[in-house]
């Protein structure tokens, strides 16, 4: 408990101080990573996952790859335990985040999600001002003070690479920008909560290239300081950015390693159909 | 062939729009028709008069409507008052924190309340609303009030527009994309915090259009108010004292007035006005819809 107040303690902070301190400073705090052991996931009748284990590492790109409906989508839900709010939904095993496991009987579910900046499939802004979506964060966990949130929202913003896009309308409906435009405000929302990993469920399945490439070039920027574990339907997509890739099929890890080592010399055969185009 | 295929489209186009401009002119025919069976009493009297005067004495010719007008906007006023924090209250909690058997049980449950007849609420508004106030909530405040008050057709009015407000409401927050909840819970919020910043604010002109709805119906509600609110034809200067809505001034007299024109006409006149009043609502409230949609592109 002492812990994770010092980590919000801290990171708070942030919003005072530049972004390289930042990076220092959270380095000090975040040198761990995810662990899952024994995962298994039941939905209704249905068993989703089955006995997933698994190491994240951190400060890279992962990628999760795999056809539809084996089970990419639940296993990222089960990382910020977003299947809380599915009562349908069983899960057994252990996921360490930081060396905690966040199924554990006293963690709280407002930190574990605090951690995790989410990037969902389609853009979704929140019904306010595009200042507003930023300053969500930092103001339901408690920040008050004007200034702070003023710096941390132009902080983000930029970083995103949305400031000159939207300097002078900030103040304006977030649904008025183009899809591209609400899905680096999403992420800029995320990093705003001060998360120490992002997770992005096939982030760009509904951008164009343009904004694809852009949101691409974020999550490499973005590796420097956070582990980020992407979702994503297009092998290509992982090729370009992953530093490590999990196939999946059917609930069950198949492979898992370094990219290079994966695209150019996979071990199992059902990886080697599934590169090759025989089923997606 | 074809031509017959072709005329067949064409007249059941027309025929539709036909009935379509027919339903419309149901509306202008209905408040025509009441127009001109006011128009007596307003030539005999003064429009302003008529509106502004408290004095109802209808065998001496003095036909003042103040006393009915307030009395209408009152009870409305205090049954919404009373019903939107429930149903705003019931409708979250059913639709973001009820589990799906909750859910299952409350929703039929809440069609049947609103499928009560009205006359079963006056019953019950006159056993139990009425001695209520009469015995333990007026003597608080007045020194005497019989119970059938203001207040008691507010209650009674309230109950019976919490059902009808609740299924609206729980449609407008069903209608929020579950994304959008997602992503303010994947942020650490609270669903309270949720409820408060993002659910609230995306419905709120569904909330406002809701309201509208509901409080056209209590304008309009004759029986379980005119039951209980007392019908004394005076101003009601507080919720303790007795009101005579509109709706209650025309089922109450209608048929006793035939032997005098001008009480005909005053009745018209009344019944002229409640239409004007749900017509007149009905579009300042769409504007005002269209204004905050405008001013709030969320």
């Amino acid at each position: 408990m002492i812990s994770t107040n010092q980590h919000m303690v801290s990171s708070y902070t942030n919003s005072f101080i530049g972004m390289d301190e930042a990076i220092t400073l959270k380095k000090l705090i975040a040198n761990q990573s995810i662990r899952i052991e024994n995962l298994d996931v039941f939905i209704e009748d249905q068993h989703i996952l089955k006995n997933v284990n698994l190491t994240i590492p951190e400060k890279s790109i992962t990628c999760i790859i795999g056809p539809s409906g084996c089970g990419k989508s639940t296993f990222l839900k089960t990382l910020n335990r977003m299947h809380d709010e599915s009562p349908e939904v069983k899960i057994s095993g252990k996921v360490f985040v930081d060396d905690e496991n966040i199924y554990g009987p006293h963690v709280n579910v407002i930190d574990t999600r605090k951690k995790m900046g989410l990037l969902a499939q389609r853009p979704c802004p929140l019904p306010m001002s595009i200042f507003d979506n930023v300053a969500y964060g930092p103001r339901i966990h408690g920040i008050k003070k004007r200034k702070a949130i003023n710096q941390t929202v132009i902080q983000y913003l930029q970083y995103v690479g949305l400031w000159d896009e939207v300097r002078d309308r900030v103040r304006k409906s977030a649904t008025r920008l183009s899809i591209g435009q609400q899905q680096r405000l999403c992420l800029a929302r995320g990093l705003a909560i001060e998360p120490e990993y992002i997770l992005g469920d096939e982030a760009t399945s509904a951008l164009d290239p343009l904004s694809t490439k852009k949101i691409e070039a974020l999550f490499v920027k973005l590796k420097e300081k956070y582990t980020i574990i992407l979702v994503t339907h297009t092998l290509r997509q992982a090729k370009r950015i992953a530093d490590h890739i999990i196939f999946m099929y059917l609930g069950k890890i198949i492979e898992a390693g370094p990219t290079e080592e994966f695209f150019n010399n996979p071990k199992k055969q059902l990886t080697r159909d599934y590169l090759s185009g025989s089923f997606s | 062939m074809r031509r017959l295929r072709a005329a067949k489209d064409k007249a059941a186009r027309y025929l539709m729009l036909g009935i379509g401009i027919f339903t419309i002119l149901l509306l202008l025919v209905i408040g025509l028709s009441l127009f001109f069976k006011a128009l007596p009493i307003m030539r005999e009297k003064n429009l302003w008069v008529l509106l502004s005067s408290a004095d109802w004495k209808p065998f001496k010719g003095d036909f003042g409507f103040l006393p009915f007008i307030l009395s209408t906007f009152y009870v409305s006023l205090i049954a919404i008052i009373i019903a939107l924090p429930f149903s705003i209250l019931t409708s979250i909690y059913l639709n973001s924190y009820a589990s799906k058997n909750v859910r299952r049980f409350f929703e039929p449950v809440i069609d049947l309340l609103s499928g009560i007849p009205p006359v079963i609420y006056g019953v019950w508004g006159t056993l139990t609303i009425v001695p209520l106030i009469a015995n333990k909530i007026a003597p608080r405040f007045v020194e005497f009030s019989s119970g059938y008050t203001i207040l008691a057709g507010g209650v009674v009015l309230a109950v019976m527009i919490i059902p009808l407000l609740i299924s609206i409401m729980v449609e407008v927050f069903r209608s929020i994309p579950k994304e959008m909840t997602d992503a303010s819970l994947s942020m650490g919020a609270t669903k309270w915090q949720t409820v408060k910043k993002v659910i609230l604010r995306k419905s709120i002109s569904g909330i406002i259009a809701a309201t509208v709805l509901a409080l056209s119906r209590a304008f309009g509600e004759t029986m379980a108010v005119l039951m209980v609110c007392g019908n004394t034809a005076k101003i009601p200067h507080s919720i303790f004292d007795a009101g005579y809505p509109l709706p209650a001034l025309i089922a109450n007299n209608y048929g006793e007035m035939l032997s005098m024109p001008s009480y005909e006409s005053a009745l018209m006149l009344s019944a002229f006005l409640l239409f004007i009043i749900v017509v007149l609502f009905n579009g300042l409230s769409r504007f005002t819809l269209n204004q905050i949609e405008r001013r709030y592109q969320f």
